[in-house]
């Protein structure tokens, strides 16, 4: 594997520069954002670089459990901000950050005692990359069908009650709408499972053909990655998507948008 | 003791009901009987007759037949107590996908036929739409009939039409119907009795 110097990441960042310089010639107003973004993405990295060295050198179940706990906590902010109009109180973080958990988790945790069988099952070397790309997909898709979820049910809320109305229970008056959002938060795991190989070369395989392993055990791996993010979506879409319809209603079956707050600009 | 009476052998009681932070609001009606409800725009004729149907939180009670709403699921209840909001929606696109069978007795006397049921419900006229969503409520067979403003987009014939075909309801169902309307004539008209919504809560008046 070619090792990387710190010449050839500054002419990378050479790269970065001139864009930013080009953006400020033309006044695009993007040269700001793009520096911060430059910097962040050194800085972040580093970061989780050094992180990532200290917990291969001691494995530890507390360690690992602890970034896993930051990890969700994090997707789980990056879900509620998403929303357009989300649950209020604890509801708006906890119900898609629950999801995660239960999906995301419990995939993860069932792939390395089975399929990957590592050895402690928490060895971090794998244990983190592969909870961090089952949360990375899982988050989209679950803040794509909440989203979708509640903005449908705030636009369509004359056609819910009118279904309650006629005696419909509140999990039929929302059913349409749910099916929906299931689809909007599947397609994009849908996508790129059929776009795999002709389209794009999916980025874990990419990185490990740059750092040498053979294309088919590469190849292999992101099989097995694709399925099991593509389960946790699934998995998790479904949870939250369950959580927030029963959510939106009272026990009485009356629609209640007053759980939800007001449109964010 | 009159009032013992009436509450002894009432179809729908309402007894001081709170919603949105309006109310107390009583009332009750027979079996059979029809009492039409009239009150200024935003005294709050719509919300009352959300909150019977229990599509609104509330406090106080509504009885069906002495028996309270929390006894019945809120399905059960609503098929029961059946509401007919001024404006209908429609979310298939055919007419007939919205009706729990294709056979529905109340199309030929509101002048539709089977026919109706192949429509498309985004060619129906508003008043269509107000007729063919009585037609589907009544499928339930509801024993309440809460109707807010049922006739608002309709012409004269067909006006005729509803109300004879809710009189026929009532008589042969013995339901009980809360008739809202602005038009005083057909107040008078469908109403035994009558009743005014206000600030201060429900009042009797003579027609």
């Amino acid at each position: 594997m070619i090792m990387l110097s710190a010449v050839d990441l500054s002419l990378a960042a050479g790269l970065v520069l001139a864009m930013a310089a080009l953006s400020w010639r033309m006044q695009l107003g993007l040269s700001g954002q793009l520096l911060i973004a430059g910097t962040r993405t050194v800085v972040q990295l580093l970061l989780i670089g050094l992180v990532l060295k200290a917990l291969f050198a001691n494995v530890d179940l507390l360690w690992v459990a602890g970034i896993s706990l930051v990890m969700l906590l994090a997707a789980g902010r990056e879900v509620m901000a998403r929303q357009q109009r989300r649950f209020t109180g604890w509801w708006g973080f906890g119900m898609g950050t629950g999801a995660m958990f239960i999906s995301s988790f419990a995939i993860t945790i069932l792939a390395l005692t089975t399929m990957v069988a590592t050895d402690p099952w928490y060895d971090p070397q794998y244990a983190v990359p592969l909870l961090g790309m089952l949360l990375g997909n899982t988050m989209s898709g679950i803040a794509l069908a909440l989203d979708r979820l509640t903005t449908t049910a705030w636009q369509q809320r004359a056609i819910i009650e009118q279904r309650l109305m006629l005696g419909a229970p509140r999990l039929d008056a929302i059913a349409e709408i749910r099916r929906e959002a299931m689809r909007s938060g599947m397609m994009p795991i849908i996508n790129s499972m059929a776009a795999a190989g002709l389209v794009s070369l999916p980025g874990m395989m990419t990185g490990q053909i740059l750092a040498g392993t053979p294309p088919l055990e590469a190849v292999k791996y992101q099989i097995l990655i694709m399925f099991l993010i593509s389960a946790g979506t699934g998995f998790g879409v479904t949870a939250a998507l369950w959580l927030a319809s029963k959510r939106l209603f009272d026990d009485r079956h009356r629609l209640r948008l007053d759980k939800l707050t007001g449109p964010r600009n | 003791m009159v009032e013992l009476e009436r509450l002894h052998m009432s179809a729908l009681n309402v007894i001081d009901l709170h919603t949105h932070e309006r109310g107390p609001y009583s009332l009750c009606i027979a079996p059979g009987e029809c009492v039409s409800l009239r009150g200024d725009s935003g005294s709050g004729k719509s919300l009352l007759l959300r909150a019977i149907a229990d599509l609104d939180p509330h406090d106080g009670q509504v009885l069906l037949n002495d028996i309270s709403c929390t006894q019945f699921t809120a399905p059960q209840w609503r098929k029961q107590v059946a509401l007919l909001p001024a404006e209908s929606q429609w979310w298939q696109d055919e007419v007939g996908a919205h009706f729990p069978i294709e056979e529905c007795p109340w199309l030929e006397p509101l002048g539709f036929d089977t026919e109706t049921m192949h429509w498309q419900v985004s060619r129906l006229s508003s008043g269509e739409k107000q007729r063919l969503a009585l037609a589907r409520l009544l499928m339930n067979k509801p024993r309440i009939l809460l109707l807010d403003e049922p006739t608002a987009s309709l012409d004269n014939d067909n006006v005729v039409a509803v109300e004879k075909l809710i009189e026929k309801y009532r008589c042969d169902t013995a339901a009980a119907v809360l008739w809202v309307s602005h038009d005083t004539q057909q107040a008078a008209r469908v109403g035994d009795r009558h009743l005014q919504l206000t600030t201060e809560g429900i009042r009797e008046y003579a027609a």
